[in-house]
C-alpha cells in the first residue's frame, strides 16, 4: 500500500479583502484571518480518500512555515490526515521563502517519509506561484501530474485527467509520482469540530530548516507590493453621435 | 431530568463553532442561534426534542453545504476564464 504526502500551507482566509502595507513591503497579516489554502483541502481530501479506498496506508500533512501553519495542520488532521510534519521557518525567513525552497524541504521529507504519493494543491491562493508541484517533481526525478481532476491508482500506476485549457487531458504516471490538486478534483469535507478536537491526540513531528539540510537564502527580493490599479469612472454619452465622435477620438473607430 | 440533554449542547456547540466562518460574522450567527434555541426552551417532550436535534442536525449540513459552495463558487470565478453569470 502505497504512503502518501500532502503538502499543505496556511494562507489568508479566502473571503478575506487583502491590504497592502502602507510602506509596500507586503500584505497586512496581522490579526487577519487565515485558514487552510483551499486547492490543499482538495489535496488533503485526495489523499484521505485513497486512504478510505484503502491504497494508502498513511497520509502524512506537511507544512513549511510559521509557527501558526500548526493550525493549518490540524485543520488537515481533523479531515483525516495521520500525522503530520511541522517544518518551522521564522518570520524573517517566511517572508523570503520561495516556492524552490519549499519544494527542497518537500522532496527531502517525501525521501525520509518513503512516501510513494506526494498531493499537493496546484497553487497557494497567496502568492499564485504554481511552481511548488512541479519543482518537488523535477527535484525526486519522479513524475508529475499536475491540475488533477480525476484520479485512479491501479498496481503502481496513477491514471490522471488533466485539466487543460479546452479540456481533460489523461496522463498515465508511475509511482512514486507527484500530484497537483486542480479545483475539480473533489468535494472538500467540513473538518469538524470533534474531529478538530480528536486532531490535537495525533502527532505533529516539528522540524528546523537546518534538520532537513535545506539553505533558506533569499534568491529574490521584493521590490514592491501594490493594490491593483482602480477603475476609473466612467461617462454616460447622451447620443449615439457623440459615442461615435468619442470613440474616434480616442482611436478606438 | 430532561432527555436529550448532551446532544442538544452538542448541536448548540457544533453550530456555534461553525458561526465563527459565517458570511454575515460571528456576532449575528451567535445571536439568532441563540434566539432559535432559546424559543423551544419551554419543550420537555422527548420525543418533540428529538425531532428538533434532527432538524439542528440538518441545519449543520446545510451551512456545511454552503460554506463549501461559496468558496467553490469564488475560487472558480477568479481562477478559470470561463464565465458563467
Amino acid at each position: 500500500m502505497a504512503r502518501v504526502l500532502v503538502g499543505v500551507k496556511r494562507v489568508i482566509d479566502y473571503a478575506v479583502k487583502i491590504r497592502v502595507k502602507p510602506d509596500k513591503s507586503g500584505v497586512v497579516t496581522d490579526g487577519v484571518k487565515h485558514g487552510l489554502n483551499p486547492f490543499d483541502e482538495i489535496a488533503v481530501e485526495e489523499a484521505v480518500r485513497l486512504k478510505e479506498k484503502k491504497i494508502a496506508s498513511e497520509v502524512i500533512a506537511v507544512s513549511c512555515g510559521l509557527p501558526q501553519a500548526q493550525e493549518s495542520l490540524r485543520t488537515a488532521l481533523a479531515m483525516g490526515a495521520d500525522r503530520a510534519v511541522h517544518v518551522e521557518v521564522p518570520q524573517a525567513q517566511y517572508d523570503s521563502l520561495l516556492p524552490l525552497h519549499v519544494s527542497k524541504i518537500l522532496a527531502k521529507v517525501a525521501v525520509d517519509e518513503k512516501v510513494d504519493i506526494v498531493v499537493v494543491g496546484k497553487q497557494a491562493i497567496d502568492d499564485d506561484s504554481n511552481q511548488t508541484a512541479q519543482m518537488t517533481a523535477a527535484l525526486l526525478g519522479w513524475p508529475q501530474a499536475t491540475f488533477a481532476s480525476e484520479v485512479t491508482v491501479s498496481d503502481g500506476n496513477v491514471l490522471v485527467k488533466r485539466e487543460v485549457d479546452g479540456g481533460l487531458e489523461t496522463v498515465r504516471v508511475k509511482l512514486p509520482a507527484v500530484i497537483s490538486a486542480d479545483l475539480r478534483l473533489n468535494e472538500p469535507r467540513y473538518a469538524t469540530l470533534p474531529n478538530i478536537m480528536k486532531a490535537k491526540k495525533k502527532p505533529i513531528k516539528k522540524l528546523s530548516a537546518a534538520d532537513v539540510g535545506v539553505d533558506l537564502a533569499p534568491r529574490q527580493q521584493v521590490l514592491s507590493v501594490e493594490d491593483p490599479p482602480t477603475r476609473q469612472a466612467g461617462s454616460i454619452v447622451p447620443d449615439v453621435d457623440t459615442l461615435i465622435t468619442k470613440l474616434k477620438e480616442k482611436g478606438h473607430l | 431530568m430532561v432527555s436529550g440533554r448532551q446532544e442538544v449542547i452538542n448541536l448548540y456547540k457544533t453550530l456555534l463553532y461553525m458561526g465563527r466562518d459565517y458570511p454575515q460574522g460571528y456576532d449575528f450567527f451567535r445571536s439568532r442561534l441563540k434566539k432559535a434555541f432559546q424559543r423551544n426552551s419551554d419543550i420537555s417532550d422527548p420525543e418533540q426534542i428529538k425531532i428538533l436535534v434532527k432538524r439542528g442536525e440538518f441545519v449543520v449540513k446545510e451551512i456545511e453545504a454552503l460554506y463549501m459552495l461559496k468558496k467553490y463558487r469564488t475560487l472558480k470565478d477568479r481562477y478559470s476564464t470561463e464565465k458563467n453569470k
